[in-house]
Order: C-alpha cells, then sequence, then structure tokens
C-alpha cells in the first residue's frame, strides 16, 4: 500500500470520527426524546407473542412428534448414560454400593499420575493438592459430580469440536460458515436456551450437559481450525511434493504441528465449561452450581464462597495441567531413562489405592473430621460484612460519580436519541472505521436490533457495555503493561485473576449489591471483574513478547521507563490491545444477564424475566438474539479496524 | 532407581497397612431399610428456588420418606420448568405455587398434564415495603397518598429526577409501572433482576438509614430478620385487575397452592395423598425457613425438627 494514502486515512479518521460524534451531539439536542422506541418491560410486540407460540406449540408436540421420540431421545438416553456413568463412578453411590466406585483416594491417586504423566511433577503435586482441599472443605461429593459433569460435557465437545475443527481448518467456505455460528453459541445467554433445553432433553444430567457443551464447544472447533490455519507453508508443500494422500498430511504434518494449540482448546473448552457449574445448577445440575444457588436463596455469602473456592481450585489446576501438557507437547527433548520404570510402578500405585478407596470405608469417603469449609465460610462472612458495613459509604461515592459523570449522559445519548440517528451515527462509523463491508454489517445489525422490539432496551445495555469496556481496557493497560515488565507482579496477580475469571458471578453479587446497590454501576462492575483478567493477560503477554533486544535498545538511548512503556511496549504491542480490547468486549456482553440480576435492567433483565416468566419467554428470547447482535455488530467494526487483521493468518 | 526403590516400598507399606486397614464396603448391612414396608415408590418433588418453597419441599418430603417409605427425588428447578416437568413425568409434584395463570392455563386447561391439589394454608401477600426505622420516622409514609411528598428522598443514581421504587424478582408478576403511572406517582419503577438484590436493599436500608421503597412480598424467611412494613395501596377488589395497564389498586392476596402431575394424580398413591392433605400456616412455615436460613439447618434437619415438634399435624395429613 502506498504510504501516502496510509498517512492521509490515518491523518484524516479521528477527524471524521470527531466529526461525525459531534454531529450527532447536536442533532440529538433538538431531536431528543423522538423516535426511541421504547418498551415497557411488560410489554410485548408481535414477534414476542409468535415466539411463545412456537414454544408452547413444541411443548405440546413433546410427546407424539416422531423427531422426538427417535431422535431427540437417543440423544439424550446416550448423553444422560454417559454422565451417570460417570457419576457412579466418581461421585454418586452406585451399583448397590453406598459409595460410588471409586473413592477420594483412588480419584487423587489417578489424577495426580495423569497429570504427572502427561505434564509432569509440578502440576501433578498441585493437582494432588486441589483435589485433597475439595475434601478439607467438606465438598467431596460435590466435586466429584460437579467434575463428572464437566469432564462428560468436554468429552463430548471434543469428539465433535475437534473433527469440526479439522474441516473449518482445511475448507475456508466451512470456516466462514461455522465462525458466525460460534460467535452465537458463545454470545447467546444460557438463560435463553435453558427451558427449551429441559423440554427438548427433559430434565437432568443430559440438559446439563447439552447447556454447557452449548457454551463449551466453541474453543475446541476455533482453535483447532486456527492451529490447522497457522501450519507453515512450507511444511505442508513439502510433504504434497512427496506425494502424500491427504490423510497422511493431515496426521503426518497438519495435527503433529498444530497439537500445541489444539491443547490450547482444550483448555479453553474445559475452562469454559467449568463457566458454565452454576447456572446448568438452575435445571437441577447436581455438584457445586447448587450449593453456590441454594447458599444466594439465604444470602449466605461464605457457603457460597466455599463452593465457588471449589471451582476456582479445579479451574486452577486443570489448567495448569492442561497448560503444563501442552508446553510438554511441544518440547521434543528425550525422555529421561526413568521414564518408562517410573510409569509403570506409578501406575501399581494408583492402581493400588483406586483398589483401597474400592474397598475400604476409609479411603472411600472422604473424613470429616478435618474440614475447613466452615472457617473459609466465616472467613468470608466476615470479610463480606465489614466491606459492607465500612465501605459501602465510599463505594456509594464511586458509583455516582461514575454514573453521573459518565454512564448517564452516554446513556442519554444513546437511548434518547431518535433511532435512525443511531444507525445513522453507527453506519458512518463502522464505514470511516471498517469500510464497507462492516458498514453493511452495522446496518443489518441495527435493523435486528429495531426489529426485535427491543431497541430502546439495546440502547441502554450499550451505553452500559461501553463503560464497562472502557474501564475493563484501562485496568487492562495498567495491570497488563506492568505485568508484562515485571515478572514477579505477574507470579503474583496471575492466580488472582484466574479467581476473577472462575469465581461464579452469584458468590460475589450479594457484596457488591451491599457495596454498590442494585444499579447498573454494580453490573458494570461485576462484568469489569469477569472480564478484565482475560484483557489484562492479553497486554502482558503482547508485552512480554516484544524483543529483548527492542527493549534494551531503547534502554540503551536513554530512555525512561514512561517513555519505553509510551514509546515502545505500548506501540509495539498494539495488535495485543486490539484483541484485548475485542475479548474484553465479548466477556463483557457475556456478563449482561448477570447485570439483569443487580439492578442493569434492560437486555439483561429481560432475558432473566423471560426465564423466569412463561409469557415473557418470546421477549426473553429476542432479548437474548439482541445481546448476540450487539456483540456482533462491536466485534466487526472493531475488527475491520484492527491494524492486525489477518495477520495470524500466513 | 533411589527414587524407584523409594516408590516401590511406599506401594509396599500401603499393600500392608490395608491388612489392619479399616471397615471394608459391603460388610455392613445397608442403612435406612427400616422405613415401613408400604408401596409407595418413586416420587419427584420439584424445589423451586426460595427458601418457603423449600420449606415446604422438606417436610413432605421427610414425611414422605420416613412415615410412608417413598423414594424422594427433589430436584431443583425453576417455576417455568418445573411445570415443563408434568408432562415429561420428570415432576410429580409442586408445594408451593404462586398464582401463575399462564402455566395453569397452558399446562392443566390445554395440555392437561397437571391437576391443582389443594391449598397449602399460606397466604401470600405482594406490595410495596420500606424498612422499619422509616416507618418508625415518617409514619404517614404507609398511606400511599403521601407518597409523591417523599419522592425526593427516594431519588437514586438509576431513577433520575424521580423517586426510585425498586421493582423486581423477575419471578414474580409485577403491576408496578401501571400502579406509578395510575395513581400519578412522580416514580421511577428500577428493576432489581433478583430476590438476592431486593434483600441486600433492605437490609443496607436499615443499617445505613437510607431511604429506601420497594416490592417484596410474604411469606419470606427476611421478614423475620427484618420486618418490613407495608404501604397501603387502593384495596383490592376483584376485577380491579382485569385491564393490566389501568390497574391502580393493591395485589390480591395470593392463595398459595399445589399442583401435581396428571398421571401423579391419578395413580392416587400414598404421595399423592400426603401431597394433597398437606397444609400449614405462615407461621409453620416461617419457623421451617428460619430453621433453614438463619440456623442453617440442612433442609432435612430443618424438616425433622418441626415434624418432631408436630406430630399431630403430621398425624392429620396421613390420616386421609
Amino acid at each position: 500500500m502506498p504510504s501516502l494514502v496510509k498517512d492521509r486515512r490515518r491523518l484524516n479518521r479521528p477527524v471524521l470520527v470527531g466529526a461525525v460524534l459531534a454531529a450527532w451531539v447536536l442533532i440529538w439536542i433538538p431531536t431528543r426524546g423522538l423516535d426511541t422506541l421504547g418498551l415497557s418491560p411488560a410489554d410485548l410486540t408481535p414477534l414476542h407473542h409468535w415466539l411463545n407460540d412456537v414454544n408452547d406449540t413444541v411443548g405440546a408436540n413433546r410427546n407424539s412428534s416422531p423427531f422426538f421420540l427417535y431422535f431427540v431421545n437417543e440423544i439424550r438416553a446416550a448423553v444422560d448414560s454417559f454422565v451417570t456413568f460417570l457419576q457412579d463412578l466418581i461421585a454418586q453411590p452406585s451399583y448397590g454400593r453406598p459409595v460410588p466406585v471409586l473413592g477420594w483416594l483412588g480419584v487423587v491417586a489417578v489424577v495426580a499420575y495423569l497429570s504427572w504423566a502427561f505434564a509432569g511433577w509440578k502440576p501433578a503435586v498441585l493437582a494432588a493438592a486441589g483435589f485433597v482441599f475439595f475434601g478439607l472443605q467438606g465438598l467431596w461429593e460435590e466435586s466429584m459430580d460437579t467434575l463428572a459433569l464437566t469432564l462428560g460435557a468436554v468429552v463430548i465437545s471434543l469428539l465433535i469440536g475437534i473433527p469440526l475443527g479439522i474441516w473449518a481448518g482445511l475448507s475456508d467456505r466451512f470456516h466462514r460458515l461455522v465462525t458466525p455460528v460460534l460467535d452465537f453459541m458463545q454470545t447467546m445467554p444460557t438463560f435463553v436456551y435453558l427451558a427449551p433445553l429441559t423440554l427438548l432433553f427433559l430434565i437432568g444430567p443430559a440438559s446439563a450437559t447439552i447447556a454447557t457443551l452449548i457454551y463449551a464447544m466453541p474453543p475446541a472447533i476455533r482453535l483447532t481450525a486456527h492451529g490447522i490455519r497457522s501450519v507453515p507453508r512450507s511444511a505442508v508443500e513439502a510433504t504434497e511434493s512427496l506425494g502424500a494422500t491427504g490423510w497422511q498430511k493431515l496426521t503426518g504434518v497438519l495435527l503433529p504441528l498444530s497439537k500445541r494449540t489444539i491443547v490450547l482448546g482444550v483448555n479453553q473448552t474445559i475452562m469454559a465449561a467449568l463457566s458454565m457449574v452454576t447456572i446448568a445448577a438452575l435445571i437441577d445440575a447436581p455438584g457445586l452450581g447448587k450449593t453456590v444457588i441454594k447458599a444466594l436463596q439465604t444470602l449466605d455469602v461464605g457457603t457460597a464462597f466455599n463452593a465457588g473456592l471449589a471451582i476456582v481450585v479445579m479451574a486452577v489446576v486443570l489448567d495448569r495441567v492442561t497448560t503444563a501438557a501442552g508446553d510438554r507437547a511441544r518440547r521434543t527433548g528425550r525422555p529421561s531413562r526413568f521414564r518408562r520404570p517410573l510409569l509403570a510402578v506409578f501406575a501399581v500405585a494408583a492402581g493400588v489405592c483406586c483398589y483401597l478407596s474400592y474397598t475400604y470405608f476409609w479411603a472411600a469417603e472422604f473424613p470429616d473430621d478435618v474440614s475447613i469449609g466452615s472457617d473459609l465460610s466465616k472467613g468470608a462472612d466476615a470479610v463480606a460484612r465489614w466491606a459492607q458495613e465500612d465501605l459501602s459509604t465510599a463505594t456509594e461515592a464511586l458509583k455516582n460519580a461514575v454514573t453521573y459523570a459518565l454512564l448517564n449522559p452516554l446513556e442519554a445519548l444513546l437511548v434518547q436519541s431518535p433511532w435512525w440517528l443511531v444507525g445513522a451515527v453507527a453506519v458512518l462509523l463502522a464505514v470511516l472505521l471498517g469500510g464497507v463491508r462492516a458498514a453493511i454489517t452495522t446496518a443489518v445489525c441495527v435493523a435486528l436490533l429495531i426489529g426485535a422490539g427491543l431497541w430502546q432496551d439495546s440502547m441502554t445495555t450499550l451505553a452500559m457495555t461501553i463503560v464497562a469496556t472502557v474501564m475493563v481496557m484501562l485496568l487492562g493497560v495498567l495491570f497488563g503493561v506492568w505485568m508484562g515488565r515485571n515478572r514477579l507482579a505477574d507470579r503474583i496477580v496471575r492466580p488472582v485473576l484466574d479467581a476473577g475469571q472462575t469465581m461464579p458471578a452469584f458468590v460475589y453479587l450479594v457484596p457488591f449489591l451491599a457495596l454498590f446497590s442494585a444499579t447498573r454501576f454494580t453490573a458494570i462492575v461485576a462484568a469489569v471483574v469477569f472480564a478484565a483478567p482475560v484483557a489484562i493477560k492479553i497486554v502482558a503477554d503482547g508485552v512480554r513478547a516484544i524483543p529483548a533486544a527492542t527493549a534494551e535498545a531503547a534502554t540503551a538511548a536513554g530512555s525512561s521507563a514512561w517513555q519505553m512503556i509510551t514509546k515502545v511496549q505500548l506501540p509495539m504491542a498494539r495488535s495485543s490491545l486490539t484483541l484485548a480490547a475485542n475479548q474484553g468486549l465479548i466477556y463483557v456482553l457475556s456478563m449482561v444477564v448477570v447485570g439483569g440480576l443487580v439492578g442493569a435492567g434492560a437486555l439483561g433483565y429481560d432475558v432473566v424475566a423471560g426465564f423466569s416468566q412463561g409469557q415473557l419467554y418470546g421477549k426473553g428470547l429476542a432479548a437474548g438474539a439482541a445481546i448476540v447482535v450487539l456483540g456482533i455488530m462491536l466485534d466487526r467494526i472493531a475488527r475491520a479496524s484492527s491494524p492486525s487483521k489477518g495477520s495470524n493468518h500466513p | 532407581m533411589k527414587l524407584l526403590r523409594l516408590t516401590a516400598t511406599a506401594t509396599l507399606t500401603a499393600l500392608a497397612l490395608t491388612a489392619c486397614g479399616g471397615e471394608k464396603i459391603g460388610e455392613t448391612p445397608a442403612a435406612g431399610g427400616s422405613a415401613p414396608a408400604q408401596d409407595c415408590g418413586a416420587f419427584n418433588l420439584a424445589v423451586n428456588p426460595w427458601v418457603g418453597y423449600e420449606a415446604n419441599a422438606a417436610v413432605i418430603a421427610y414425611v414422605a420418606e420416613k412415615n410412608l417409605g417413598c423414594k424422594v427425588t427433589k430436584k431443583d428447578l425453576k417455576e417455568e420448568i418445573a411445570w415443563q416437568g408434568f408432562g415429561t413425568g420428570e415432576v410429580d409434584a409442586i408445594v408451593e405455587n404462586w398464582g401463575h395463570d399462564d402455566l395453569r392455563k397452558k399446562y392443566i386447561d390445554e395440555q392437561k398434564t397437571a391437576v391443582a391439589a389443594g391449598e397449602t394454608g399460606n397466604k401470600g401477600v405482594i406490595g410495596w415495603y420500606v424498612a422499619p426505622w422509616m416507618a418508625a420516622q415518617y409514619p404517614d409514609i404507609t398511606d400511599w397518598n403521601n407518597l409523591n411528598k417523599y419522592a425526593e428522598q427516594f431519588k437514586t443514581s438509576e431513577s433520575g429526577d424521580k423517586g426510585q421504587l425498586l421493582d423486581g424478582d423477575p419471578s414474580f408478576v409485577t403491576n408496578d409501572e401501571a400502579l406509578v403511572k395510575n395513581l400519578k406517582l412522580n416514580y421511577k419503577v428500577v428493576y432489581a433482576g433478583s430476590e438476592a438484590a431486593l434483600i441486600t436493599a433492605f437490609r443496607q436500608s436499615e443499617a445505613k438509614k437510607t431511604p429506601l421503597i420497594g416490592y417484596f412480598y410474604e411469606p419470606q424467611w427476611f421478614l423475620s430478620e427484618l420486618k418490613l412494613v407495608k404501604i397501603n395501596l387502593p384495596k383490592y377488589e376483584t376485577g380491579c385487575d382485569a385491564d393490566a395497564a389501568k390497574i391502580a389498586c393493591d395485589y390480591p392476596e395470593y392463595v398459595l397452592d399445589k399442583i401435581v402431575s396428571k398421571k401423579f394424580a391419578d395413580a392416587n398413591g400414598p404421595a399423592y395423598k400426603l401431597v394433597k392433605a398437606f397444609t400449614w400456616t405462615n407461621d409453620d412455615q416461617n419457623l421451617v425457613a428460619k430453621y433453614i436460613s438463619e440456623d442453617k439447618l440442612s433442609a432435612d434437619d430443618a424438616a425433622k425438627k418441626w415434624v418432631e415438634a408436630n406430630p399431630d399435624k403430621v398425624k392429620a395429613w396421613l390420616a386421609q
């Protein structure tokens, strides 16, 4: 591209964007309140009624339609028996025994053995310690139920996801086809499809597993495809020139070379599955999620925290083990000569532990006299109470400052503008930032939001989403740069980030409500807690990936730390910043529904109410779709405007 | 090789330990065989997510298990999904139903998969409430006519220049937007979105003495912690809520009842008879709810405590 054009664009773009925004405000002043397309929470549009009717028809035909009798019911039976088998194995009394087949000792031994064999010593110790911790928390059975359900969902996700991912990696057409479907699966709020799922697959482990895998499968497909697409062309061409068949090419070159990315996909699938634990509990999924939900009913923060902590520990263990296994998959050093005999010896030891836990009560049921669960609960309770009583005055002030200075003006602009004004601004911005294609997508998305009958709610939610994403990026840059420059900081902060990502929101909703009241700001804070860790991690990795030589050169030239950050590290990590903003946004959107539970109103509340009240079902579904549409619109504009587009694909 | 030997020794030691190692699984007779030999069979009880419901379910499940020998499976489900379960045969009974005319119409009248099984004896009240300190300081606030006088105090960051009326456990029907409009109140309805949000808001209101008015309901365990005071809206009269957009009266008193699946009712087994006969007072429910929420007893222990203290009531249910 001639540099002249590029320079002109760079010069003009911010000016034009500024002009569009200024024009928006100027037109807003005389037209505010016109054509805002408001719809009160109890009102429905014909589309919503129609969706209700569809839902009712499906329900009425559940027991007579051959589609259900011969197709859906078969899937249900297969998934049900698979997950129930896993539960019988490690979690629930089974086969006429008062305890599961494998008791705690056996499970700990098997987990430690597998972690050691695939990942190494350190992950194995961590895994064993983590699993013993579940027992100490007094949550052994619940944890194993959660583990069984998660494993079930992950195994099925991988069985389907990896082949689909390979296909998407090999075929551009399939890749284009599947990407929006995956976007849909990841951003459609689970609340929307929980009720229909139980209608299709009945109440029980099958529905819970399927709800989980809808959300957990996309990373497996995406990352497998990405791994295969990233294999260097030269390697593929070399095998082609040797006359390899398609199958040989796949198993000999593509899969081995993309192994590490695929393992990352497995890792992300596990994380996604664990993030569904509490929501699946709403349709009777067994395990830790139930403990959290039950505790929330009595606002028992301590008990919820204890169970939430178990989910965090499980996530951290599974994350570290799979990550280490992925790193090992990349290394090609020769194994030590002790490895083979050790594999055998440890296998025998694990086998003995399994036998013991099958045979003796002491090894089957975790001893309950060493519980630290109630101490953990009490500690969390005390901290929460202290925060609510002593901090809430300061936090109210913070809430008011952000709401009045930032959120309310932005919301006024978005919500009170006529729909055609906001639509025109969005399309113009898309043209300026992304180009014609992005503009067409944006126009379609605007039309869909209006068609869903939820324009005004969408704008309210959009205002919150923008504020939350800005906060996420501020934190992302601040902490990301710090962690990228400082290993020690990284080591200290990272577990906190893991906890933020995996601690179920239901655990901290009650303290947050006490600190910030039932407001839009509370919803924003909850979204930031969940979304900031991803942004921070991506920025930190980006900063760290800058070649040491560059940094040294800058230091040698006498740059101060501030110059180093602003002139070298941030500009060079620019593609990471874009990715962080994109992921941060997606994560913020996935918290819209949780926001609806704490005072956000708008789309989040529509979805929650649709889940709770039959006559609002159709509206909830439309609101869920509106969230997806918002996500696609913002993502496409951001992606089209990103300077690094397509750089991942050689 | 040293490591190898160490591991082998450890394994052998472990094996040796098993020789003296504790009680074997399967040696002791299976527990719980003492239930009366009666043909009750499986009983799938839906548990909706609030403590009052859990209290009903706990007691019914306890009696069904201990006195009738049923195999009770409790399923934690939201109302909608529990009703759906009647048709698919996954749910036998719902034991605290709040109105839900739309679901009645759909499942009882149209799909004919559910039938009503009588009242629970509990009365449900819905309305607007304030924390006790407010009612004490501003006694006339309980009359809706005075609400506009206080609107200024209830302003928050969410309500703009109007007073905030905190609404919205999404599970319950609300007429509040229409009420605010038709009673010409200078308030804005703000949707808290969950019971936890409402309870936390009232708790903070009392603790910090900050003004708050919001939607709430009884029986509810939280009221035994903090006795909220109900605002008197224009009295409910039959038919005054016929047109949703024109509602200008208080909520009706809900007669809470039990709903069972058609199949379960037709089979007329002991569990069905128990569900049908079950009835108790708001005080009974509040007590069991308190055991669960404040004393942190398990549902089963809470039920046991109540059943042992009230043998006559239980006997009356079983006699029918």
